[in-house]
């Protein structure tokens, strides 16, 4: 099919660009929430877990739209990279809705009760969540970038219940959980004061080298054992800037950390995750599926994508939709700016 | 055979208990924006009252709403992949327009709607709930759209054939317009505002059946019953143009959901009654002709029976169709009835003192939800077997690629989960009822000092 182009580059292409925008914007807002979640269960006093929970309080549920939006923008400019990937990836989907569910009511219904079992009920239930939700989102990445058994016709050869839980994606998941610990530690650090953040301030130390562990294992592991991964750097060497520099991030923020300057480590870490999706889409591209058993089965931007009027017409709502959510975006954080105060509205 | 009715009863199940949620979310809206607005104009701080109590159970609605919305969303691709294959270049852009437009706008504000009454002014707040609300207004429209260009295609064209084929967007406009979803929409919006009317209702007749606060309680009454009028009796319209859509557009559906066999007769319509489809009859009230002028005018007007389509393109549970329809429709009429009564009630005698009728309506915001899921139900299942009405089958329509066990596992597990989650809802839901509203006496709007002091101490 013949695609239109827009300042040089053609539709799909655009689409491939939106796409991986607002995953790589829900990685970084979600991101920050579910990593904040994850320490839930380390802070050990009731106002402390409140201040905790109300951190994240009026933002989770807008970071949570924009994997709405991004699965709607997976659906609408590739159908059948959204068909195949969500049928092949049934189970981790499936247990991803479940868990993204009793994240959401424990948010909601924690304060709802003053009974202590209740509330360490849904204490735990949050934090397991949360911590769940990132492993998971990170397994499904390591999935995509490993490729999956897809033969002729987009017929998926994987067998059973399973197929979802091998070595990389599960290195992934764990580099996920770890980056996001990391992301919300410093994101709580800006939320709070006292001695909470006198205990988050360990935490993160805990969690850059939990993360830059697993960073390095996975790494080294995809390096090793998957060379396709590397192939894109051999053929265009100026693309190592790109996960040069997400390294460069990374090793900014022990240093930060030090220093006590968590809004620049912020900036960093959100930086960092960025870049990790930059450097997962340039190994992908132009493929959206890789087929483990012969490149010609590979689900590309190309092969895969809406028509050109489909694709035209979103485009254009794109571009009238992203300034408005970034306004709404910006003005709920405003609005909810600096130190977390509580008052009788607070969960 | 066994994975696709396990998906279909997957996909009814998420849907119908996502269904219980986003309306009221709607309809709760509509009525927070008028307390929020009498609040600006008279600066009747009971008006904030109400808007600050419905506001704690709108947030518990919206947010079981939006996760089993999420649900909906990826059961597209995880269930229905051949059919996300054939309509994603249609629905898809309508999906997308949906997150861009409605969600993005009401998750936006929802934040401040919850947890700004402090930190913004009146004027920003109202501002606040009036986005949560048209976000979740817009939602609707995108997701009637989409669902409507199933029931009546238009603005497009098949690419590819047999199992590749699917359907290309032309028209983008013609897709939006496409011949029912206006008519649907509005439909869908009514039947909403009724939902979030009823439930004010049935809380407020609560309150003045335990005598616990009264004159407020009249005062949101003196709001929702209008309200309800309003449009209880105009849904008496939209639901006749639908029908009216439904007989040009989807005759073997119309036919299914008056139990009319015929191939070319005059139609009845039923009070009710009971279908035997096997031999074609129904046994029942009937009001002779009674469809035909319905639709014409004219009771002699011949109406295209079910026997007139092969026994392969029309609904397979006819006797479904039409008790789902019948029963939404009577429900509709029993809504007005009530409307008009309550309304007539509160305006002329400022209260409803018997406790039978105050027992009633607070029974009457199961309405609503029934005559939603009812009316569902006929709209999908008289739309069978077409997944894409005249085009694609459900048969066809499924994710060939996920096992029977992973199906028998995903809904056990929604079951269960879904379970646990009605049960915490209406659990949470009578708490917060029973405990009532905090009533203000300052009009002061900025943190209270007590509070703040003493948050340390929870």
């Amino acid at each position: 099919m013949q695609y239109d182009t827009f300042l040089g580059l053609d539709y799909p292409t655009w689409w491939f660009l939106v796409v991986g925008g607002l995953f790589s914007g829900y990685a970084l807002l979600d991101g920050f929430d579910l990593g904040a979640g994850a320490w839930h269960l380390t802070f050990k006093k009731e106002s402390s877990r409140r201040i905790a929970l109300n951190a994240i309080g009026p933002v989770w549920d807008g970071n949570e739209v924009w994997l709405v939006i991004g699965g709607g923008a997976l659906f609408a400019g590739f159908p059948p990279v959204y068909a195949t990937l969500l049928s092949m990836m049934y189970t981790p989907f499936i247990l991803f809705l479940v868990t993204l569910i009793f994240r959401a009511i424990a948010i909601e219904f924690r304060s709802k009760e003053p009974m202590l079992w209740w509330r360490r009920l849904w204490d735990i239930v949050y934090a397991v969540s949360s911590m769940l939700l990132s492993v998971l989102l990170g397994v499904v990445l390591g999935n995509v970038l490993q490729g999956f058994p897809i033969g002729d016709d987009k017929k998926y050869l994987g067998n059973g219940f399973w197929d979802f839980l091998t070595p990389f994606p599960i290195m992934v998941g764990i580099t996920a959980l770890s980056l996001f610990m990391t992301h919300g530690a410093i994101y709580l650090l800006l939320k709070t004061d006292g001695r909470l953040y006198a205990r988050i301030t360990v935490s993160l130390k805990r969690s850059i080298t939990f993360f830059l562990v697993s960073f390095f294992i996975t790494s080294l592991y995809a390096v090793i054992m998957i060379p396709k991964l590397v192939l894109v750097f051999k053929s265009n060497p100026i693309s190592i800037l790109i996960p040069a520099a997400a390294i460069f991030a990374v090793l900014n923020l022990p240093r930060l950390a030090a220093k006590r300057k968590y809004r620049q480590a912020f900036f960093f870490s959100s930086i960092t995750i960025l870049l990790i999706f930059m450097t997962a889409a340039l190994n992908l591209f132009p493929n959206l599926i890789v087929s483990t058993l012969d490149e010609s089965y590979n689900l590309t931007v190309f092969n895969a994508a809406s028509s050109n009027k489909s694709l035209g017409i979103m485009l254009i709502m794109a571009a009238i939709g992203t300034p408005l959510v970034l306004t709404y975006t910006f003005f709920v954080y405003y609005t909810f700016r600096g130190k977390v105060r509580m008052d009788e509205n607070s969960y | 055979m066994t994975v696709e009715i396990l998906a279909r009863i997957q996909f009814a199940f998420t849907v119908a208990f996502h269904y219980i949620y986003p309306p009221l979310s709607i309809g709760l809206g509509l009525v927070m924006v008028v307390f929020e607005t009498r609040y600006l104009m008279t600066r009747d701080q009971e008006y904030r009252d109400l808007a600050k109590f419905w506001t704690k159970i709108f947030a518990l609605i919206f947010g079981i709403g939006v996760v089993t919305g999420i649900v909906m969303e990826f059961e597209f691709g995880t269930n229905w992949s051949t059919y996300s294959e054939y309509v994603g270049d249609i629905f898809g852009s309508a999906l997308a327009a949906e997150g861009i437009f409605a969600f993005a706008l009401e998750s936006g504000f929802l934040g401040i709607l919850l947890f700004g009454w402090n930190r913004v002014s009146p004027v920003v707040h109202w501002i606040s709930t009036v986005g949560v609300f048209l976000g979740s207004m817009f939602s609707a429209v995108w997701i009637v759209v989409a669902n409507s260009w199933q029931q009546t295609p238009a603005g497009f064209r098949i690419v590819g054939e047999g199992l590749h084929a699917r359907a290309e967007i032309t028209d983008f406009w013609a897709m939006v317009f496409n011949p029912s979803s206006m008519d649907r929409l509005m439909h869908v919006w009514i039947g909403a505002f009724l939902s979030g009317a009823f439930l004010v209702i049935s809380v407020h007749a609560y309150y003045l059946l335990k005598k616990r606060y009264v004159a407020i309680s009249v005062k949101a009454l003196k709001i929702a019953f209008p309200i309800a009028l309003l449009f209880s009796l105009s849904q008496l319209f939209t639901g006749h143009r639908s029908a009216d859509g439904v007989s040009v557009n989807q005759p073997a559906k119309l036919a299914a959901m008056e139990g009319h066999f015929k191939a070319d007769a005059p139609a009845d319509m039923y009070i009710m009654g009971w279908v035997d489809a096997s031999r074609g009859h129904v046994d029942g009230l009937r009001l002779p002709g009674g469809l035909s002028f319905l639709l014409y005018a004219d009771t002699e007007k011949k109406v295209k029976g079910l026997d007139a389509f092969p026994k392969t393109d029309i609904p397979s549970q006819v006797n479904a169709v039409f008790q789902f329809y019948h029963l939404m429709v009577a429900i509709g009429m029993l809504l007005i009835l009530l409307s008009i009564w309550g309304t007539w009630r509160v305006f002329s005698k400022g209260a409803i003192q018997h406790r039978w009728m105050l027992v009633i309506f607070m029974l009457s915001a199961l309405l609503p939800q029934i005559a939603n899921q009812a009316g569902w139900f006929a709209a999908e299942m008289g739309r069978q077997p077409w997944v894409v009405y005249g085009l694609l089958r459900t048969t066809d329509a499924f994710s060939q690629r996920v096992s029977e066990n992973q199906l028998v596992f995903s809904l056990l597990l929604f079951f269960f989960v879904y379970l646990i989650l009605f049960l915490l809802f209406v659990y949470l839901f009578n708490k917060k009822v029973r405990h009532g509203m905090s009533l203000e006496e300052a009009t002061d709007s900025r943190p209270k000092q007590d509070t703040m002091a003493n948050w340390k101490n929870i």
